[in-house]
């Protein structure tokens, strides 16, 4: 038995060898876990209703994609990697460097962050300064002086009279989550550079700029609890006190548990998004390679599907699942470069 | 009872030349402190039963948990509808071929049938609410079985169509849908009115959810399934079984058996242990440094899922297997070579057999630790959204406890039931790979 099986094992591994030779007949799509769920959905629709075998889709995070969609081509690099924000510069020079030369760019929609707590709680009506005072490690000094202090916040209506008089209690995403970047970058920041002192510091000491508006409080007022939205919503279903900090597709299924906040003036609705009203939401993208056409069955099929009005389109299957979908020109134009395969231009900032 | 105790020590203490002051003394002593070891003896059994009550506990906590949420993922809900193939509104005719006739228009017969249906819905939301109801696998289900009789076309059918996540959980719940009010979900009370007309009417049925374990995943609750990572997981534990299992015997019988004691076999001997120490996600990014970097491997398959499992699992095996070769009597192997048998055959004829269900035990529990890793799979390209079903170890695949995972973390609240459903064929998997250990052990068994 013994000998057998040694003798199989070999077998086995000289079979996985010579497989590298052998072309590969599905789509590769690596990027971030907030596209995820979009592409997974086009992905699906793809390999049922054309004869293409489905896509294979890894969450790797926008900027693990990046990185093996930079890495060259051929059959064992990524063709598409989906992405919460743009391509940096840096990016495509690597992606240029390794010979990923005609890269197409789809902007596909957007999505939005919520900020909500549990239906049995009041709604709150904050700004994004409100949110970084509550969140933000320091914070302005309450006097009015251009100095910073340690976050003195312990209640909602020290920061404004405003706010009901609850303990402040937010749980959200930890640090290695897209999401966590997009709402220190969006709300945080936007609130940190409402106060001058702080704004200017981004030109004089970009650092501390970032250092100032970018760090989390970490005296217990934000928990981070875990990677799990759907987790999060639960424990605010159980805890009426608590706010919580999670994609928009996750309020939207839950609408029978939680209630958005309002930020800025703005509820996160299907319609304050795609106006852009409502300020805590990003641009989703994907990438695709253009030299892999024709040598990986479906790409150009599948950017075809991505783009039609079924799916990205007002009243597409993308937007029964949350995603915001862009304006109707814009969505024209970009269907039209896609469909020429318009390749990717960056140039340094 | 001290009393009784006590008089044997006293009795056996009488021939010794003690004082009997010091006598006195010993026997006081040991009466003072009986009491309290009397109780620490009873004190040390309770703790061990009581930690064996608090696993059970937690045991049967965990289990029931899963069971309670997993089980209604193994039932689902169809709905009857009339449905008419209008080959004008699928925008196909009758000499469409295979690839026109898979992407038809089959929504717009679906909704025209829901339409037909309750014709009460007018307005735009009334009908977008009403197209909800029922699942984009009924669009799939259709497809197929026109593709596979074509003359179904321009007919009108009845047809038991899958129902969409929402209306399943509804269904199912049993709550009174004549009370929209008391019903905690996202839909509307028109929504539950229409769901109350079909139950009423006995259009809809719930039977054994086969698409669990037909389908891959998918991001429609309804519509997903365990099968593709089911099988990814067995391909995976094939590759790892096949590697790990020869070479880590060969090695423990060397080990064991050949190997002279100096210090190279010390030093293999504590990395070995080493090794088995090694945290999992070190092993996922050798895998992806030396078999998909260096050795171009396919990403995302078995086989270097398996390649990577197996160097984990390898140390585990290696080590139960010489720990239940040393524990072969060694008149076993002097009774053997006295009859004449050569080393070899000592091994192969008596050695091993004797040891094997030691080994098979080792090796069950390192491909069962296989069997639940997802970290080293996350380096190697395995998590991953896998809708058909792979056919080959060089297949993109995943796994069992990474489809879990992604279930965890999906938006819709159906996947919540799946998640644990997934737990629940993941446990299966394993209490099954148990059995035929036992069975093996059993077979291999010898007493002396």
């Amino acid at each position: 038995m013994n000998k057998f099986s040694l003798v199989l094992s070999s077998t086995l591994l000289v079979a996985g060898f010579s497989h590298q030779a052998l072309a590969r007949d599905n789509i590769s799509i690596v990027g971030s876990s907030t596209v995820y769920p979009f592409a997974t959905v086009v992905a699906e629709r793809f390999g049922k209703v054309t004869g293409f075998n489905t896509p294979k889709i890894e969450a790797t995070g926008s900027g693990g994609g990046m990185k093996l969609f930079c890495n060259g081509i051929g059959v064992d690099t990524a063709d598409i990697t989906n992405s919460s924000r743009r391509m940096k510069y840096s990016e495509f020079e690597s992606c240029e460097k390794n010979g990923v030369t005609h890269i197409v760019e789809v902007l596909i929609g957007y999505d939005g962050i919520a900020v909500a707590n549990s239906l049995e709680a009041p709604q709150f009506n904050m700004t994004t300064q409100d949110l970084y005072k509550a969140l933000a490690k320091s914070v302005p000094n309450p006097d009015g002086s251009d100095s910073l202090v340690e976050n003195p916040y312990q209640t909602w209506d020290q920061i404004n009279p405003e706010l009901p008089a609850m303990k402040i209690e937010v749980m959200g995403p930890p640090p290695t989550s897209g999401t966590r970047d997009a709402f220190v970058e969006l709300a945080m920041e936007g609130g940190c550079k409402t106060f001058d002192f702080i704004s200017d510091m981004k030109k004089s000491d970009s650092n501390k700029f970032k250092e100032v508006c970018h760090t989390m409080r970490e005296d217990g007022a934000y928990v981070e609890a875990g990677e799990n939205d759907n987790l999060i919503v639960q424990k605010l279903d159980a805890n009426p006190n608590a706010l919580g900090i999670f994609g928009f597709s996750f309020l939207e299924q839950n609408s029978d548990k939680v209630q958005s906040s309002i930020v800025d003036g703005y509820e996160a609705t299907f319609d304050s998004i795609a106006d852009g009203d409502y300020s805590i939401s990003r641009p989703l993208y994907f990438y695709a390679k253009a030299q892999h056409i024709g040598t990986i069955p479906g790409i150009a099929e599948y950017l075809k599907e991505f783009t039609s009005e079924g799916a990205w389109g007002e009243d597409g299957y993308l937007a029964d699942k949350g995603m915001i979908p862009l304006d109707d020109e814009l969505r024209a134009q970009t269907a039209t470069d896609v469909a020429q395969l318009k390749a990717l231009k960056l140039t340094a900032e | 009872m001290i009393d009784v105790n006590n008089s044997p020590g006293a009795s056996g203490s009488e021939p010794s030349n003690d004082t009997s002051a010091t006598r006195k003394n010993t026997t006081e002593l040991v009466k003072a402190t009986l009491a309290r070891r009397y109780a620490a003896e009873k004190r040390f059994r309770f703790y061990g039963i009581f930690a064996i009550a608090a696993s059970l506990l937690f045991l049967a906590v965990l289990l029931t948990s899963i069971f309670i949420k997993g089980l209604p993922a193994f039932t689902a809900t169809k709905v009857q509808l009339e449905v008419t193939l209008d080959t004008e509104l699928l925008g196909i005719d009758a000499t469409a071929n295979e690839d026109a006739i898979r992407a038809a228009n089959y929504a717009a017969v679906i909704k025209k049938a829901m339409r037909e249906r309750f014709p009460d819905a007018t307005k735009r939301k009334q009908k977008k609410e009403l197209d909800r109801l029922m699942s984009t696998g009924a669009e799939y289900d259709i497809a197929r079985r026109v593709q596979e009789n074509p003359n179904l076309l321009g007919q009108t059918v009845t047809l038991w169509l899958q129902a969409d996540d929402e209306l399943d959980a509804l269904i199912k719940s049993g709550v009174d849908l004549t009370k929209p009010d008391a019903i905690s979900t996202r839909m509307s009370d028109q929504q539950i009115a229409w769901a109350n007309q079909f139950k009423e009417t006995g259009e809809v049925k719930t039977g054994f959810n086969t698409a669990f374990f037909t389908n891959g995943d998918s991001r429609e609750p309804e519509q997903a399934g365990i099968r593709a990572a089911l099988t990814g997981s067995a391909f995976t534990l094939l590759v790892t079984f096949l590697l790990s299992f020869p070479i880590a015997v060969a090695a423990a019988i060397y080990l064991e058996e050949f190997a002279p004691q100096n210090r190279w076999t010390d030093i293999i001997e504590v990395n070995i242990n080493n090794l088995a120490a090694v945290p999992s996600i070190v092993f996922g990014l050798l895998g992806l440094a030396v078999f998909i970097n260096f050795m171009h491997l396919p990403r995302s398959a078995p086989i270097v899922g398996g390649l990577v499992l197996s160097l984990m699992t390898l140390p585990t095996i290696i080590i139960a297997s010489r720990a239940s070769l040393k524990a072969v009597p060694p008149s076993i192997r002097e009774a053997a070579t006295g009859l004449g048998a050569s080393p070899q055959q000592v091994v192969w004829h008596h050695v091993l057999p004797l040891a094997m269900p030691g080994i098979l035990t080792g090796t069950i529990i390192g491909l069962a630790q296989a069997l639940g890793e997802t970290a080293p799979l996350l380096m190697i390209g395995m998590v991953a959204f896998i809708v058909d079903i792979p056919t080959s170890i060089t297949d993109a695949s995943t796994v069992l406890p990474v489809q879990v995972f992604l279930w965890a973390d999906s938006p819709e609240r159906a996947f919540v039931e799946r998640t644990s459903a997934a737990i629940i064929v993941l446990l299966g998997f394993l209490v099954a790979m148990n059995a035929v250990a036992v069975l093996l052990r059993k077979k291999f068994e010898r007493r002396w």
